[in-house]
């Protein structure tokens, strides 16, 4: 008869061991996609119906807009979440479509790359915009 | 028939007379020979059928009586093996299971079967492909029953409604056919693919079983489930009606809520 002793008070489920990147990249895309769905549409009511639409914007209408945190948060949130939500969505695209781990490496860096220089120069403009610029 | 330069005779000689009520149909099949050929080719065959003939019937016709060089996997012809997946008009289906009338043109058109090797595996020769890195992805979700702790003496016990929790995923014959239908598993090889995550998700939602937490985080990696894109070509494909694209959705829920 043999004792099987080996493990037992073994948790029945110890704790996971490997990242949960891909679990929170996956929950991020549904969550992001939501905000995404208020933030797009009403930018584009906004922009595009309301009040004589597309012919409304100018320098003035923009920095109108800028002079209140609201809309500066409203604008801020939506390039973030595009930028993350579409560069990941590229990342497994390039994930699932890109046969050479170098072609995949590359053009993850590509990726990245314009990721980050355009949430920077976005944001840098939303915080440093100047409404008095053509004064 | 259509002669190729290799075409040889059958295995089993001459041609049985045709049958009453025969059509004749064109049967187009992707072949590769390793010995031969550089490139995979098509070869056509015009052979007579019967229209309540499963496909796996005309192939079993070119190979005895037409071109015995014809190479194909089928152990029980019956749909309980699952040897003889294959992809018949661009749907991956068990040729034993495809009847030749919901084929058939209507009218007097001409009928022609394509048929392919699944997708996604290296192919051997012909319609016969590797199953190997196939049935490594099934063996890494520990596809057994794992416990811990004492044997208990008699046998464990299971609520009705506990077995039925899984019972849609224990239906599974590997035979590949939803895995080789998943575009993620056609470019990205290292995809576990659909019939790894089902024979998963038959122990992880198992009662009996203590090795949820481990398979699940094989699962979590990043060749795991969160690489479905939820295209339903596995459900879609799978001959003996799992729902595949929702048992991998479960595991996913289960992941996400750390709960079985």
């Amino acid at each position: 008869m043999s004792l099987a002793l080996d493990k037992p008070r073994s948790p029945k489920r110890p704790a996971a061991r490997r990242g949960n990147g891909e679990l929170y990249s996956w929950l991020f895309m549904r969550l992001s996609g939501l905000l995404l769905v208020v933030l797009v549409l009403g930018h584009l009511f906004i922009m595009n119906i309301l009040d004589g639409g597309v012919h409304k914007i100018n320098f003035g209408f923009v920095a109108g807009r800028w002079a209140s945190p609201f809309w500066q948060f409203w604008d801020l949130a939506m390039l973030w979440l595009a930028q993350i939500h579409g560069g990941n969505g590229v990342r497994t695209v390039i994930n699932d479509y890109a046969r050479k781990d170098s072609t995949r490496f590359w053009l993850k860096m590509l990726l990245y790359v314009s990721m980050v220089l355009i949430i920077a120069l976005g944001t840098f403009v939303i915080f440093t915009f100047d409404p008095n610029i053509s004064n | 028939m259509t002669a190729t330069a290799e075409t040889t005779a059958g295995s089993r000689g001459a041609q049985p007379p045709v049958p009453d009520g025969a059509v004749t149909v064109t049967v187009k099949i992707r072949r590769f020979n390793p010995e031969f050929d550089d490139e995979p080719r098509w070869d056509s065959f015009d052979i007579p059928a019967l229209p309540s003939d499963r496909v796996l019937n005309l192939l079993h016709h070119i190979k005895w009586y037409v071109d015995g060089t014809l190479t194909f996997r089928r152990s029980c012809a019956h749909g309980i093996c699952g040897s003889d997946a294959m992809r018949i008009n661009g749907v991956n289906r068990l040729a034993c299971k495809v009847l030749l009338k919901d084929l058939l043109q209507k009218g007097d058109k001409q009928t022609t079967i394509t048929i392919e090797p699944i997708k996604g595996l290296p192919v051997h020769k012909d319609l016969l492909v590797d199953m190997e890195p196939f049935f490594e992805a099934f063996r890494a979700v520990k596809p057994y029953l794992v416990t811990y702790g004492n044997e208990p003496t008699r046998e464990r016990i299971q609520s009705v409604a506990d077995r039925e929790r899984f019972d849609d995923t224990t239906k599974c014959i590997l035979c590949a056919c939803c895995t080789t239908s998943c575009p993620v598993y056609w470019t990205e090889g290292s995809y576990f693919g659909p019939a790894a995550i089902v024979n998963a998700h038959r122990f992880i939602f198992d009662s009996r079983d203590e090795g949820a937490e481990e398979r699940l985080d094989i699962l979590n990696d990043i060749d795991g489930v969160w690489r479905c894109r939820t295209t339903f070509n596995c459900t879609d494909a799978c001959p003996r009606g799992i729902q595949v694209t929702k048992a991998i959705q479960e595991v996913k829920r289960a992941l996400l809520f750390k709960r079985v």
